[in-house]
């Protein structure tokens, strides 16, 4: 356990101290949100409609920025290959890096959400089930991510076929997270859906380590 | 088990399926042609009319496009669990294949749609899904093209495949749960007139038996192409 917290803690100090990927996803977050009623235009009735998808899209994209890096910087300078061969089994590797990835991608976009929603006039209630939702959602981004930054480690040019590969797996934490937005801004409930993202979630979680883990071993020669 | 592995061995297999080629091969030109009599010759739909026929085009290209996916499937797991070492080979030549009809369901489904729903596209959760399997299909491929080292590229678009065989249900539930307009399943719920059901079931034939059989030329293709590199590489040195 201890050197499952000592890794966590290097790749979020990593993660702070090479060009800050927090605030690198967040800027990017606000960004394609900011541009959004750009594009659909200023109708707030509009914005709200659509803000649970957009802000969910927005969030998808932005954890997409930094997953490439996730083992392929570790690969690149032989420090994956010292991991592999520590005492800490590659499964629980690949968890500390999903970890890692949600608390310094996932969780600050949630944190920025109810922000974002107020400048999408969302209300009390369907901004509170979007920042809700995000928050059970990410971690399946992270996670089914980390799969994707698995298998492409050991490519050039992996960011190119990275979003290629996981986004069709990630349809369904979009469907679940802005569809319980969209349940609320209808005067419904929105639990129903946030148990099935929950479920997600939890599954990705508990099994995208093992895929991980497969693939790190095989990229490296094992 | 046995069995898979004694084909496992390209020499064998090649003779077996340089056996087998020929009869799946003229059987799909017959099954297409017979078909596609039955299609020209069944009448029109009482509502839909003449383009009741893009039934027999469609409904088989979908049905094939999930039965490529799950051999992709049950070959990535022979190739992980068992190194069954062919199954590589016959996954990676199954995943063309499955795209095109995916690709085709799609086509012939919007076609059909625009008379229909009165829209080449309308957002119904068969037409995503599909929409999202051959975006998965193409991830796939790619993954397998991007990685330089065979064995390496076999591994992981075998992980890959897995993983999206996982997520595929959970995929087809999350789009139904967001919005169904498709009419359910016919077949079976016996809602097909009787009159359309001998020109689908024909269709439906000569629609695997061209996948088998090009599936075939696939693996063979490759395999002959492994032996001629190794020949180059073998003059080479």
């Amino acid at each position: 356990m201890n050197s499952f917290a000592t890794l966590l803690m290097r790749d979020l100090r990593l993660a702070a101290r090479s060009g800050g990927g927090a605030a690198l996803a967040l800027s990017f977050f606000a960004l394609v949100a900011t541009l959004v009623p750009l594009g659909v235009g200023a109708d707030l009735k509009l914005l709200a409609r659509v803000a649970g998808g957009v802000l969910w899209v927005a969030a998808v994209l932005s954890a997409l920025l930094s997953l490439d890096r996730l083992f392929q910087g570790d690969y690149e300078d032989g420090s994956l290959e010292v991991i592999a061969l520590s005492p800490l089994a590659l499964e629980a590797v690949a968890l500390a890096k999903i970890l890692a990835h949600w608390l310094s991608t996932g969780l600050p976009l949630t944190l920025l959400s109810p922000l974002l929603a107020l400048l999408f006039n969302l209300d009390v209630a369907p901004s509170l089930t979007l920042f809700l939702s995000l928050l059970i959602g990410t971690p399946a981004v992270s996670a089914v991510g980390a799969i994707g930054a698995s298998l492409t480690l050991s490519l050039k040019r992996g960011g190119l076929i990275l979003p290629l590969i996981i986004l069709p797996l990630l349809a369904p934490v979009v469907i679940f997270g802005a569809g319980a937005v969209a349940l609320v801004l209808d005067g419904m409930d929105g639990i129903g859906a946030l148990a099935l993202l929950a479920a997600f979630s939890f599954g990705a979680v508990l099994l995208s380590p093992f895929a991980a883990a497969a693939s790190v071993r095989l990229n490296l020669g094992g | 088990m046995q069995f898979l592995f004694r084909y496992a061995n390209p020499h064998n297999f090649m003779r077996l399926s340089g056996a087998v080629l020929p009869f799946t091969a003229i059987g799909a030109a017959l099954a297409l042609t017979a078909g596609l009599y039955f299609v020209f010759s069944v009448p029109p739909d009482y509502q839909q009319g003449t383009t009741v026929k893009i039934l027999f085009i469609h409904v088989p290209a979908a049905i094939m496009a999930m039965v490529a996916y799950s051999s992709i499937a049950v070959c990535s797991l022979l190739s992980l669990v068992w190194r069954h070492p062919l199954s590589d080979t016959a996954a990676r030549a199954a995943a063309p294949l499955g795209a095109m009809f995916t690709a085709m369901g799609l086509i012939t489904g919007a076609l059909w749609g625009k008379p229909m729903w009165g829209a080449y596209w309308v957002w119904d959760a068969r037409l995503t899904s599909f929409l999202l399997l051959l975006f998965i299909y193409l991830g796939y491929m790619a993954l397998w093209n991007a990685i330089e080292d065979e064995i390496k590229a076999a591994r992981a678009a075998a992980i890959l495949a897995l993983v999206g065989a996982v997520n595929i249900p959970i995929i087809k539930f999350s789009v139904e749960w967001w919005n169904t307009l498709h009419q359910g399943e016919t077949i079976t719920t016996g809602k097909l007139a009787a009159v359309y059901v001998p020109a689908l079931l024909t269709m439906m034939l000569a629609y695997f038996l061209l996948f088998l059989s090009l599936w075939t030329i696939g693996i063979r293709t490759a395999i002959v192409e492994r032996r001629a590199r190794n020949l180059m590489k073998g003059a080479s040195q």
